[in-house]
């Protein structure tokens, strides 16, 4: 199990590390649309995180909360198969395996992830001047 | 010293009471892309009553609900949302980010009146 949460720095900063894995698996799928393959089975299927909550102290009492990449899944989408018998990977029949990443799909899943990458940055931001003026506490 | 202690140790819980919100508010906007997460938060007139040793308002039934359901014995209440989402998840960003930039501006009104306690304190002290 990953370490406990002591504070906010812990909850934002592994929230956006899930994010980044979320953004790391957007790349891969966009850098291999329309990637063509010889058989059905070596051909690309997009990838997905899957998140999880990890509540600190347990799920009733918890505090404090982040999120957590429980696993990365190929998407079950079959990839398609194409006529081209001109490929160089083409099988005897002449037909080649084609990727379906859907890039749309997949520029919506960036833009919520760099959203949501942004929005933690943003919290960590303010409550880092909170505790800076609490330091800084009975001086002014 | 407890006349001292006493002078600020309202303005001091209620700074602690406010750090514990801005933890789960941000633990919800950490959490606003995980399926079937719920959003948390506390009913901070109450738990502020609780902590000064006040009775929380009575309700007829223990049941009832006042715009958060109770969870554990903590004071953290999940959210009512006001619009349900396809994947369970209830945290709606807008709501979050109000309730976050609002608790953290009552925090340093918190920590400002802090801060005139203290120095009223040490003016007292210098007898300037």
């Amino acid at each position: 199990m990953m370490a406990e949460l002591k504070n906010i720095f812990d909850i934002a900063g592994r929230s956006m590390a899930a994010q980044q894995v979320r953004l790391n698996t957007v790349a891969s799928n966009i850098a291999n649309a329309n990637v063509r393959s010889g058989t059905a089975e070596a051909a690309f299927r997009p990838l997905r995180p899957v998140f999880q909550t990890y509540f600190e102290g347990g799920r009733r009492n918890a505090q404090m909360a982040t999120t957590d990449v429980r696993d990365v899944v190929e998407l079950d989408r079959d990839p398609q198969q194409i006529h081209d018998p001109g490929h160089p990977l083409a099988d005897e029949q002449g037909f080649v395996y084609v990727s379906t990443v859907d890039v749309n799909d997949e520029m919506v899943d960036m833009l919520e992830a760099s959203r949501q990458y942004q929005n933690n940055l943003e919290v960590v931001t303010t409550l880092r001047t909170l505790m800076l003026r609490t330091v800084n506490m009975g001086k002014s | 010293m407890n006349a001292l202690k006493d002078h600020i140790s309202f303005q001091a819980s209620t700074l602690v009471l406010r750090e514990k919100r801005n933890n789960l508010l941000a633990s919800n906007i950490a959490n606003a892309a995980t399926p079937n997460y719920k959003a948390r938060d506390m009913d901070f007139d109450r738990e502020m009553a609780r902590q000064n040793g006040e009775s929380p308002v009575r309700m007829s039934s223990a049941r009832h609900v006042d715009g958060l359901a109770s969870i554990g014995t903590s004071g953290v209440k999940y959210r009512q949302p006001l619009n349900p989402s396809f994947d369970g998840n209830t945290v709606e960003m807008a709501v979050e980010q109000m309730e976050f930039s609002e608790n953290s501006l009552r925090y340093m009104t918190t920590l400002t009146f802090l801060n005139k306690r203290i120095s009223g304190l040490m003016t007292a002290i210098r007898g300037e």
